[in-house]
């Protein structure tokens, strides 16, 4: 599995997409900070970012390599590498790629600013750690979609659903029920849609280490009684790992019934 | 060398093979044939792995290969569509085979056969159908393996090429591999086949010595042999 | 030599100071061992002064004209059995003593000092630690609390005293002094005129600050941290709070500072931040905010209920996840020349305000006041979409309320 993570991060780490996504973020960055150097404003204007696009791009980004790696992978199939290493190295090869992009991209102008030296330096960390785990998880997501479906143009269909679901629809679902049944108790019912959707989750980890504890504080006792403590971090921690892990189980399960 | 028992394989609805049975001895250039759809590309890719069969056994240097993968060692692949990471130089892609492979090749030999030597250190993107073709040639021949399948070798080659492909084969067989090779080009097959395997339906529907196919189809040459056989199929 | 100058100077000064006051000392090996026989000693005007040292005393009653006076913060401990010092008579100061223990009770509010009916005391450095009600005036005027620090312990509100409470007492001047760990730092209740300046509240299971029914008082330079609900002002008229800091009243139903009630005030320069509401505003009309900053609050202005002609003019409103919310589609006051943080638009014509208006209410926040659950929903993309298409074309909050000339930059 090395091997091909190896050339498949190697191979995108030079393409122009990963510089564009790269350029992105060390633009955003440094323009984030140069119109506010204020380093938490920063990382909340950050997260409003992320916990978008960096789904989008996952999904996008690795449906786009899996069906233009193709013949990538046919002759991979046919060397002496086990199936399962050649699509999980292709899956972390991507996903590696992203999160460098990403790590690297906001690292560097949060650097030069005295990230080292401020106290958001967690808030920061913990903003990397969540849109890496994105990353992971919708690479993960878009993988399984494109090795599902042989028909690219339908793969992409339904990765973009996907996405759309995750950082809209759910989200209106979500709202929409609250207010229906504004009558229930609904902290348990907030906390367990917020930790289903992984965009959610990532969103609430981070702000509540920003500005929501205290409104939380004002409405959900019991939400913020779980996301608040450090239980309720590892068990998000956990759901997290879930989210990625599952993904790449299922990859590995169908990469081995699959036919080439 | 090779031995298929009872090969079963769906697509969906559509039955690509039907209980092919089928051995490989070792030494030996085997042309597989057939028409489209007939399974050749389906066979050749359930040897290598990359298809997974409903039913039946093929065994490779009398080992089983159900889930295996250290097999392939043994087999050198020239696939039919030659498209490559495009971001990789040639010489990259090489490299990268090799370590792949953990082997070390002698493409040295082969790149002065082709004349690729100035487009090594092109991206593979740039390459034309043809130069690629040769390069795909450099990646299946440079490894020593016992066994080699190509798939359509001959598309996109120019005759010089064809002619250094030609000798490539007979070089092959003079060092004793086994060789399954697909190709539309009759002539081509004439050449380089010791034995034909003709598939129709998803089944063996003539194996022999090209003599044989001559013999049994009344025909002068493998082109019209084969049109024969097509033929008396629909026919019956 | 030297030494025994100082001292001939010295009761040189209390010799000549004795002519008109006498003073009477208290301590372990002086005649006059106890507080309680000092100040029955005493003449009015006296000075007890109280040397270093622990004294086990309650119920001290002072019912004449006299100061009493700890030299190195002299312990007087209640040992939980009641009120410690009560104050009846007119003229009385009390400075630097560390009072601890005073007793709990249910049924009676017992104070470490408690000044009744009385005017023109002085209650100043003094230390209490371990109290039920700290300093209680009732019915007492024209007197000054001023540099005493509080420190409390209070666990739950029913069996916790108030740091400073006044009742009934008018034109006191409550000044430099700290308040923690009580149920309510300072409650006014009836109390009109009353001056409040930089005291530290903080810590406070209630409020820092709570006014009920009390007229006429301006409070100005506190600091009011992490208290259970901020600063409450109830029914009350014409109070002035200004240059106040309000900082980190976080938590289930905290605010800054709650407004109910409230009409004539006038709330400026005072500092609003991270709190979970920072102003909570009810039924409270003709009150002028000017020059205040509301930075990273949850709610900045919080709009329940009925408010009538209330301006909002030269605030900063900087990060705050809402920064004016109503709760219904009804509005009658004035937001001008704010300056916010969230504003998007621009300023052509160079003027320093922008050419269009800001629209401080998002329908997120109407919605999470309708379904205070949905705050789980913050900064989530659906919401910034419904959040941009409201503001495109209110339907549910009210579309007179915008700030027409928003500034450009923050006002310093």
């Amino acid at each position: 599995m090395g091997k091909v993570l190896k050339y498949s991060f190697y191979d995108l780490v030079r393409s122009r997409w990963s510089y564009i996504y790269f350029l992105f973020y060390l633009a955003l960055g440094f323009v984030l900070l140069f119109l506010n150097s204020d380093l938490s404003k920063a990382v909340i204007t950050l997260m409003n970012i992320i916990i978008v696009l960096v789904p989008l791009i996952g999904t996008i980004f690795g449906t786009m390599y899996y069906y233009n790696s193709k013949e990538f992978t046919e002759l991979l199939l046919a060397q002496p590498i086990k199936r399962s290493h050649i699509f999980l190295g292709q899956y972390f090869g991507v996903a590696g790629s992203l999160s460098l992009s990403l790590a690297v991209g906001l690292g560097v102008p949060f650097m030069t600013y005295g990230l080292l030296r401020s106290n958001a330096i967690f808030d920061f960390s913990l903003l990397l750690g969540v849109g890496i785990f994105l990353t992971l998880i919708f690479t993960g997501l878009a993988f399984n979609i494109a090795i599902s479906n042989e028909n690219k143009i339908k793969g992409f269909g339904y990765a973009v659903l996907l996405w759309l679901f995750m950082a809209v629809i759910y989200d209106g679902i979500f709202l929409l029920s609250l207010i229906v049944f504004e009558e229930y108790p609904l902290d348990t019912f907030s906390m367990v849609a917020t930790t289903l959707n992984p965009i959610d989750l990532s969103r609430t980890l981070i702000l509540l280490k920003l500005d929501i504890s205290a409104l939380l504080g004002y409405t959900g006792a019991v939400f913020k009684r779980f996301f608040g403590t450090q239980l309720g971090f590892w068990v998000s921690m956990l759901v997290l790992v879930l989210w990625t892990l599952i993904p790449i189980l299922r990859l590995k399960y169908k990469a081995s019934r699959k036919d080439f | 060398m090779i031995q298929i028992t009872d090969l079963h394989k769906k697509f969906g609805k559509n039955e690509v093979l039907k209980g092919l049975d089928l051995t490989i001895e070792p030494g030996r250039i085997y042309a597989i044939l057939g028409p489209n759809g007939s399974g050749k590309t389906t066979l050749i890719k359930s040897i290598l792995g990359m298809v997974l069969p409903d039913k039946g056994k093929i065994e490779v240097l009398g080992k089983p290969i159900a889930k295996g993968w250290k097999y392939r060692k043994q087999i050198d692949y020239l696939p039919q569509i030659a498209n490559f990471p495009g971001n990789l130089k040639v010489r990259e892609l090489i490299k990268m085979i090799k370590d792949l492979r953990n082997d070390e090749g002698n493409e040295e030999l082969l790149i002065t056969t082709f004349s690729l030597q100035p487009h090594l250190d092109k991206k593979l993107s740039n390459l034309s159908g043809g130069t690629k073709q040769k390069v795909n040639l450099v990646l299946a021949f440079m490894f020593n393996s016992q066994l080699l399948i190509l798939d359509e070798p001959n598309t996109g080659l120019d005759p010089n090429a064809l002619i250094k492909l030609k000798e490539l084969i007979s070089k092959e067989r003079a060092k004793g591999k086994t060789l399954l090779i697909t190709s539309h080009v009759m002539q081509f097959v004439e050449e380089v086949a010791d034995e034909i395997v003709y598939l129709l339906e998803g089944k063996i529907y003539f194996k022999g010595t090209i003599a044989d196919l001559k013999n049994v189809t009344n025909q002068q040459n493998v082109e019209h042999a084969i049109a024969v056989l097509t033929k008396t199929e629909q026919d019956g | 030599m030297r030494k025994s100058l100082y001292l001939a100077f010295g009761f040189f000064l209390l010799f000549t100071w004795g002519v008109a006051a006498k003073t009477v000392e208290v301590c372990e090996s002086c005649p006059v061992k106890s507080i309680k026989g000092a100040i029955a000693l005493a003449k009015d005007y006296d000075t007890v002064l109280v040397k270093k040292g622990t004294y086990y005393e309650f119920d001290i009653l002072i019912d004449k004209p006299l100061t009493l006076k700890g030299e190195g913060y002299p312990i007087v401990d209640g040992q939980k059995k009641g009120e410690i010092i009560k104050i009846i008579s007119d003229n009385v100061t009390v400075d630097g003593l560390f009072i601890i223990n005073v007793g709990v009770s249910y049924t009676t509010d017992f104070a470490a000092i408690r000044v009744t009916k009385s005017e023109h005391f002085t209650i100043q450095n003094v230390v209490l630690e371990k109290l039920f009600f700290g300093i209680y005036l009732e019915k007492s005027s024209n007197g000054k609390v001023y540099h005493n620090k509080i420190i409390g312990d209070a666990k739950d509100e029913y069996n916790s005293g108030n740091g400073i409470q006044l009742w009934y007492s008018h034109y006191v001047d409550v000044s430099h002094n700290h308040v923690q760990g009580t149920r309510d730092g300072i409650y006014l209740e009836f109390s009109d005129n009353i001056t409040i300046t930089k005291n530290t509240s903080t810590k406070n299971l209630r409020y820092g600050l709570h006014f009920m029914f009390s007229d006429n008082d301006v409070y100005s330079q506190n600091t009011f941290e992490e208290n259970g609900a901020g600063v409450a002002v109830m029914f009350s008229r014409n109070i002035s709070m200004q240059n106040n800091t309000f900082r980190k009243n976080w938590g289930p139903a905290a605010y800054g500072m709650l407004l109910k009630e409230i009409n004539d005030a006038d709330i400026q320069n005072n500092t609003f931040e991270e709190n979970t509401v920072a102003i909570s505003i009810e039924g409270s009309n003709r009150i002028t905010y000017k020059d205040n900053d509301f930075i990273k609050n949850g709610w900045a202005i919080r709009v329940i209920g009925a408010c009538y002609t209330n301006i909002f003019v030269g605030n900063n409103f900087m990060n705050n996840s809402f920064d004016v919310s109503y709760n219904s589609k009804l509005n009658d006051n004035e937001f001008r020349s704010n300056y916010w943080s969230d504003y998007t638009g621009y300023d052509l014509d160079r003027d320093g305000t922008g050419d269009v208006p800001y629209r401080p209410v998002k329908l997120f926040s109407y919605i999470a006041n309708k379904t205070p659950e949905t705050i789980v929903l913050l900064r989530s993309l659906f919401m910034d979409i419904i959040d941009f298409s409201e503001k495109v074309s209110p339907v549910f909050t009210p579309d007179n309320l915008e700030d027409a000339q928003p500034l450009m930059k923050k006002r310093q």
